[in-house]
């Protein structure tokens, strides 16, 4: 607690340097290689081959075996650096092994075959992509069509939360009306129930409504979100009454004053939970578990997930996979990460 | 909640990113101007309010409150049916059921014993889990709020994982745990044995508890920083002018200032810790055995993996659980009034 104490103040002595500066510079070094670490083994080991991740201890950077092609044998051959019999060294290719015997080649000389005990050679690596850990899937699996249900599920649910929930707001912020109250209680009591205590009835009305195993049964019940009618209520609340009132008596009718006015001075809130819904629809699990059991109608996550007890053995496509599903999250967080974090900070809402 | 604070203004790209949202909808919107224009000649300016709050109060009341209602019914009926005209009434026998224990303490003497191990299991989990997470949020943000170089950068370190899916981060740190996995070769190459962190009952314990901090740290970080900043600096002049000990400045001034984001930060991971489910599902599965089976992977197996779906019980049992998410929330409703007297 004391070393606490000392990091909280020492922004109060600038310009020298106390050894809670080294502390805490030494805390931030090892976070970064906690924090990015993990992510970083995920994205360098998806490059790897399938038997480049079966190696143990494994390589750090995506390593495989270097091959020729050798005039005479149609496939290319491995190549191994093998100890020879007076010591010195050479660089050959492998055409077959015989037990514990290898039948090497030189490349430079094919017609002449070399014989080699296997624990003589060493295989040579260079540094190279595994791309095929990304490419394969996306024919051999229903990949595509995880990756569209998961860009139309975000893009669509996106944009109804968007437009319902700012109708909302726009009602609870330039209107007195009779039951307002009620109605603002009603938004708040509902910030109350998340989805996983409401899992079976609402599987129910999804049921009744037609819609298991559509995607729209994954978009339509967190549609109306009450952290984005408070956000966006917050917003409008702040925007100048006198701009509302010069629209009416230009005769623009209310959903004229809605559409024209105060969505576009909105848009910075608007933008905001814009990229909270994005990434909601986009990370959401539970829900779509439930509800969706068909293949065809999986998510992203909830194909990756299904994959990852079907692949058990199949590591190489289930990391391309993943960082295929992490990727536009990751753009989103390059680009927008000022947006999102001051969003954070000043709702308290992720 | 949404205070006052102002959003971000993206003032310079705020016409491109209007004309993305509005080109597609502009046309839709022109139509749906005209009934609208009708509607408000009927019942007048005011009433257009009811209008606008029309789509949200529906999605309201199918997908919240009608179905709060729909789980009071399944958790009283019985049966097989999904649909509660199917379901025969069974009074409390769902509750009795999940209650029916030799000893509330040891979960194999009850008749839901998974039930009880998901109780134990999550309590144990939300225990350690917001212990070591506000530990570690607070030295996080009080480090990050010293005046050090690349404040935004180190801030985005923490703040990342945020964002990744819990199918991602499960994936990303199952591959680190597995058998031959990067931890396992670094302990090998220090002369270690290798251990099978998702197989040990107490290391996957460990595990669920350590991954779920990583992923979500960056979030309490941010409202504990937002929360150090917000301490007015002449406070800390004062004790640098009287030379007081920096520990004591940090017990005096820091710690009592905070106090409100810290209660805030402690009741949200209390709630979310409770609802823990995603990445534990896919780290552990619940497993080895029921070692980390959480009381949402109960009632999620319960109603929809089970070969039986048992949809009455599954409700009695979430029905339990928003129970203790009222409590929680209350809790946060009060810390929250006493943050805005602060």
């Amino acid at each position: 607690m004391n070393r606490l104490a000392r990091m909280a103040v020492a922004r109060r002595n600038p310009g020298r340097w106390h050894w809670t500066d080294i502390a805490a510079y030494a805390y931030l070094a090892l976070g970064v290689v906690l924090m990015f670490g993990p992510v970083l083994w995920l994205g360098l080991s998806s490059f790897k081959t399938q038997a480049g991740l079966l190696e143990f201890p494994p390589s750090l950077l995506p390593m495989s075996q270097k091959e020729v092609r050798v005039e005479g044998h149609a496939q290319p051959l491995p190549l191994f650096e093998v100890a020879m019999e007076d010591g010195s060294k050479r660089v050959l290719a492998q055409v077959r092994r015989v037990g514990i015997q290898a039948q090497m080649v030189d490349p430079a000389n094919p017609g002449q075959s070399i014989r080699v005990p296997i624990d003589k050679r060493t295989p040579v690596r260079e540094f190279k992509l595994a791309t095929e850990n990304y490419t394969e899937p996306l024919e051999r699996f229903a990949f595509m069509r995880f990756l569209w249900n998961s860009v139309f599920v975000t893009a669509v649910a996106t944009l109804i939360t968007l437009v319902i929930n700012s109708m909302a707001a726009y009602a609870l912020s330039i209107y007195e009306f009779r039951g307002k109250t009620a109605v603002m209680l009603m938004v708040i009591g509902t910030l109350m129930i998340p989805i996983t205590i409401i899992l079976v009835p609402v599987y129910l009305v999804i049921t009744k409504l037609g819609l298991v195993n559509s995607l729209w049964a994954v978009i339509l019940p967190g549609a109306a979100t009450p952290t984005g009618v408070f956000l966006l209520r917050q917003y409008m609340l702040t925007l100048p009454r006198d701009l509302i009132e010069a629209a009416r008596m230009d005769k623009a009718s209310e959903w004229q004053i809605y559409w024209r006015i105060v969505m576009p001075l909105a848009m910075p809130a608007l933008a905001v939970l814009a990229i909270f819904s994005i990434m909601w629809r986009w990370n959401e699990f539970l829900w779509p578990l439930a509800v969706l059991t068909k293949t065809e109608a999986y998510t992203l996550q909830i194909g990756l997930n299904a994959f990852q007890g079907e692949l058990q053995t199949q590591w190489h496509y289930l990391l391309a996979m993943t960082v295929v599903t992490l990727l536009p999250v990751a753009l989103v967080f390059v680009f927008l990460q000022r947006f999102i974090t001051t969003g954070i900070a000043n709702t308290g809402m992720k | 909640m949404a205070s006052d604070a102002p959003i971000p203004a993206a003032s310079s790209d705020r016409a491109g990113t209007a004309s993305l949202f509005a080109a597609p909808l502009a046309l839709l919107m022109r139509l749906i101007d005209w009934p609208m224009q009708v509607l408000q000649r009927l019942i007048g300016e005011r009433r257009m309010a009811y209008v606008f709050l029309l789509p949200n109060l529906v999605f309201f009341s199918l997908f919240v409150f009608l179905p709060l209602v729909i789980n009071f019914i399944f958790s009283v009926t019985g049966g097989a049916g999904l649909f509660p005209s199917e379901r025969p009434y069974v009074g409390a026998q769902q509750y009795a059921y999940l209650f029916d224990c030799g000893s509330f303490l040891d979960a194999s003497s009850c008749r839901e014993d998974h039930f009880w191990r998901g109780v134990a299991n999550t309590a144990r989990f939300t225990v350690f889990q917001v212990t070591a997470m506000v530990l570690f949020s607070l030295l996080t943000a009080v480090v990050l709020n010293m005046k050090i170089k690349a404040r935004g950068f180190f801030r985005a370190v923490y703040f990342f994982p945020v964002l990744l899916s819990p199918v991602v981060v499960a994936l990303t740190w199952k591959w680190i745990l597995q058998r031959d996995g990067l931890l396992n070769a670094a302990i090998t190459s220090l002369g270690g044995e290798r251990i099978l962190f998702l197989v040990d009952p107490s290391w996957a314990m460990f595990w669920i508890v350590f991954v779920s901090i990583w992923a979500h740290m960056g979030f309490y970080t941010l409202i504990l920083l937002a929360g150090l900043q917000a301490i007015p600096a002449d406070l800390y002049e004062a004790a640098e002018m009287d030379a007081t000990p920096r520990w004591r400045v940090f017990w005096r001034i820091t710690l009592p200032l905070l106090w409100p984001n810290m209660i805030v930060v402690i009741v949200l991971a209390l709630i979310r810790g409770v609802q823990t489910f995603d990445e534990v599902f896919v780290l552990t599965g619940g497993g080895p055995g029921t070692a980390t089976l959480m009381v949402v992977h109960y009632i999620y197996e319960t109603a929809f993996a089970n070969q039986v779906q048992n949809f009455g019980l599954a409700a009695a049992a979430s029905v339990v659980l928003g129970v203790v998410l009222f409590a929680l929330t209350l809790a946060q409703l009060a810390a929250s009034r006493r943050k805005g007297a602060a």
